[in-house]
């Protein structure tokens, strides 16, 4: 799956994007924020608060509980500050 | 005509405005919204040097069409515009542009005022300001959020 990362989540990250096998029992976007949080201290200082970061999947937003379905593409990033 | 742009290039709102009635005689109301990059947050606050807006291409673009679908099935709109910059602004630089046109005042102007609320919180851009002291990414306000939510 192609994961996106946006302001302070890609730069804690320090990645803009990057291809990720989801593992078998991950099946929601909580549920893969949370393994993508035990790759390294980055991920983890970006997941340290999952309740703030919000994510997209195939650019459309979704909740903690969205399942991952069959998308192709999700992206996490903080709160939208456009406008 | 509906049009979303996203672009890193300035935007003339009058020329923009103009072009929404153009050659059509069944307007009557058009309601142009501009936001722009501001110096200062508070009196006596460090001023801002400039603004970067990171967003997330190809979802920037089909988000605001969705939110300018949503003030269509509500409001009797005739046209919009939606324009949204994003890169580096400094103080006075145009950021973003909402235009609507109705045949009556009401329907223009709650329309730009629902998009303008919606696209704060749910656009996917992210502005990070830079001061003499360094740059900070800028925090979601919750008066944003409540913006939004009143239109529920």
């Amino acid at each position: 799956m192609k994961v996106l990362y946006f302001a302070w989540v890609r730069e804690r990250i320090g990645l803009e994007a990057e291809e990720v096998a989801v593992p078998e029992g991950v099946a929601t976007v909580a549920e893969l924020a949370a393994h993508l949080a035990a790759r390294g201290e980055g991920y983890a200082r970006a997941f340290e608060n999952p309740r703030i970061v919000r994510a997209a999947l195939d650019r459309r937003h979704a909740r903690p509980d969205t399942p991952l379905g069959g998308a192709r593409e999700i992206a996490f990033f903080p709160p939208m500050t456009g406008g | 005509m509906f049009t979303v742009r996203i672009q890193a290039q300035d935007f003339d709102p009058a020329q923009e405005a103009a072009a929404l009635s153009r050659g059509r005689t069944d307007i009557g109301a058009v309601v142009t919204f501009t936001g722009l990059c501001r110096a200062q947050d508070a009196p006596g606050g460090a001023p801002l040097i400039a603004l970067t807006l990171e967003h997330y291409p190809g979802m920037a673009e089909e988000e605001i069409g969705r939110l300018v679908e949503q003030a269509r099935a509500r409001w009797p709109l005739i046209g919009a515009t939606v324009i949204h910059r994003y890169g580096r602004m400094v103080p006075g630089d145009n950021i973003v542009l909402v235009v609507t046109a109705s045949a009556h005042r009401a329907a223009a102007f709650e329309a730009a005022e629902f998009l303008m609320d919606w696209l704060k919180t749910s656009a996917p851009f992210w502005k990070m300001e830079e001061r003499d002291e360094g740059t900070a990414w800028v925090a979601a306000k919750d008066e944003d959020d409540d913006a939004a939510e009143r239109w529920n």
